[in-house]
């Protein structure tokens, strides 16, 4: 018994170590080079700033004109946008889908789900928002949004709904409910847990989005974050210091969220990941 | 009670309406879309030249390939990493939460940000894993300007990122598992190895089946990553599908592009189906 709780100690310490390597260092990486001067930052080392610079992050915020303020509020608007759409029509999709097992619903079950593996057919849908007069504009790019994570989202919420039980929509009919009202008075309040759940991870999904925005929002007015920092990229290849002072700005809040919201975002993707 | 009046098909409109509108018509219009030259005002059709295009240039092709590479090298990698990433966070150590968190939290970084600060970490003379190998005496090379190297760069980066996901999803597949099953095996004097061959392995199947497609599907699609660390370059070393209906979009070959992507559904729908079919039909027996 001895050697074994001497053989996991080992392990703890043989895995610390490893996550030290592998996961630690990039952003140790990050968080180092964000905070030093430029020329030193462009030695792209890891030892310790010799003198610390948080005005980094204040250039980050001046560049082109404020131009990540203008990104932040992009983003924020796409995130709740196409999360408040999301939220509507995937939960009542999902209700549906999974109390009526016909044929109609065995179609629409079907449909949505390719969507969990056909990627978008972009120029065609370039194509679509400028036939109704949505493209470069916020609103067609939350339609996007949530078209794109409706199949997710309709996925976490039909799988929850397995888990209610029918009789409260029975009782809720013998009390002379009508159909909308036992779904917004008596199963959506019971869908708390599964909402926040398709919260958070749309809303992380959708703000890292890079390949969308680049599609269907273009333009320096309708900058996201994610395509800020894609630009930086470009235009300060030799300020390594504010172009990692950007990735600590879109990282944080991330961090914060995980921090939080840990087991809701683990159990999250694996429910949709098995499931599926 | 009545089931068609209570879960009535309007519930389903509004999802349907924006899938429909946003996704599933823009895929029908491809499929036209793609035997045309067009901009986005007026067409002309060409039959299949657009891919006879992309299947004799070889730049086009290659990029056929490399998707492939990508999808296998990153799927294969990922599920070998994960489960035994899995195996080592279920036994019990005393760090693996945090050690859990740790390997999951890359996952909801930004690609681009990964990329970027990869791209450093991977710095032909200043990038500190080129110091590192030095410092073992081996020879740092230019991972993402060589062209030999420049995709296993990018696919290993890719792993880095993704392998969490798919650690979490296998965390739950074992711990899903009977523990009598284990009881029941040391006692019939099977070591560690033995267990982990006969009641881990099997046992996790779905798991492992979830993994398998989610990352195939996922190398297939992949973009993001390719776009911020090489741009599909150097010469044409690392395009994808994916870069390449971008690069054919902003070169204005949009009939070129649209056959691209309808080339990346034809990949999916004849690779990612039947292995999900197959997959599925083992998972019963």
């Amino acid at each position: 018994m001895k050697k074994r709780k001497r053989l996991y100690i080992l392990g703890d310490a043989a895995g610390l170590l490893a996550a030290a390597v592998f996961f630690i260092v990039p952003f140790a990486f990050m968080l180092i080079n964000a905070l030093k001067e430029r020329r030193e930052a462009n030695l792209l080392n890891i030892s310790l700033p010799d003198s610390v610079h948080f005005e980094n992050f204040l250039q980050v915020f001046q560049a082109n004109n404020y131009q990540i303020i203008t990104a932040f509020k992009n983003s924020g608007m796409i995130v709740i946008g196409s999360v408040l759409i999301l939220i509507i029509v995937g939960s009542m999709g999902g209700y549906v889908i999974q109390r009526r097992k016909d044929r109609t619903m065995g179609v629409c079950n079907a449909l949505i789900m390719t969507g969990l593996m056909v990627p978008a057919a972009i120029l065609p849908t370039i194509w679509v928002l400028q036939r109704i007069h949505l493209y470069k504009t916020l609103t067609g790019m939350i339609l996007i949004e949530a078209a794109l994570h409706i199949p997710f989202t309709v996925m976490l919420y039909r799988g929850f709904m397995g888990s209610i039980p029918v009789e409260l929509e029975e009782a809720g009919y013998i009390d002379g409910c009508s159909g909308w009202k036992i779904f917004t008075k008596i199963i959506f309040p019971l869908l708390k847990p599964v909402t926040s759940t398709v919260i958070i991870l749309n809303a992380v999904t959708i703000f890292n989005d890079f390949t969308n925005p680049l599609y269907f929002l273009p333009g320096a007015e309708n900058a996201t974050v994610q395509l800020t920092l894609y630009n930086f990229m470009g235009q300060y290849a030799s300020s390594y210091n504010l172009l990692f002072a950007d990735v600590i700005l879109i990282t944080v809040p991330m961090l914060i969220l995980f921090i939080f919201f840990n087991k809701r975002i683990v159990d999250g993707m694996v429910a949709g990941a098995v499931k599926g | 009670m009545n089931r068609k009046k209570i879960y009535s098909n309007w519930f389903m409109v509004p999802a349907m309406a924006v899938f429909t509108i946003f996704f599933l018509l823009p895929m029908v219009i491809s499929l036209f879309f793609s035997l045309t030259v067009w901009d986005f005002h007026s067409f002309t059709f060409c039959g299949f030249d657009n891919f006879k295009t992309f299947f004799s240039d070889s730049s086009l092709y290659s990029s056929i390939k490399n998707t492939m590479i990508y999808a296998v090298l990153t799927c294969v990698l990922k599920l070998f990493l994960a489960f035994f990433l899995a195996v080592f966070l279920t036994s019990k150590i005393k760090t693996k939460n945090f050690l859990r968190s740790v390997v999951f939290f890359p996952n909801l970084i930004s690609t681009v940000a990964v990329g970027i600060t990869f791209c450093a970490l991977m710095h032909p003379s200043k990038g500190l894993i080129n110091h590192v190998i030095e410092l073992f005496g081996g020879n740092g090379m230019d991972w993402l300007g060589n062209t030999h190297t420049a995709l296993y760069a990018v696919i290993l980066t890719d792993v880095w990122k993704g392998v969490g996901v798919a650690t979490v999803i296998f965390i739950a597949g074992m711990q899903s598992i009977d523990k009598t099953f284990y009881e029941a095996a040391s006692i019939d004097g099977a070591n560690a190895w033995q267990s982990l061959k006969a009641i881990t392995v099997p046992l996790s199947r779905p798991a492992m089946n979830s993994v398998i497609i989610l990352s195939f599907i996922g190398g297939l699609r992949t973009f993001e990553l390719i776009w911020a660390m090489t741009g599909g370059g150097p010469g044409y070393a690392t395009e994808v599908m994916a870069s390449t209906v971008y690069k054919q979009y902003a070169a204005g070959y949009y009939g070129l592009s649209t056959a691209g992507n309808v080339i990346m559904f034809i990949l999916i729908a004849i690779l990612a189906f039947p292995l999900q079919k197959f997959l599925l039909s083992k998972e019963v027996d």
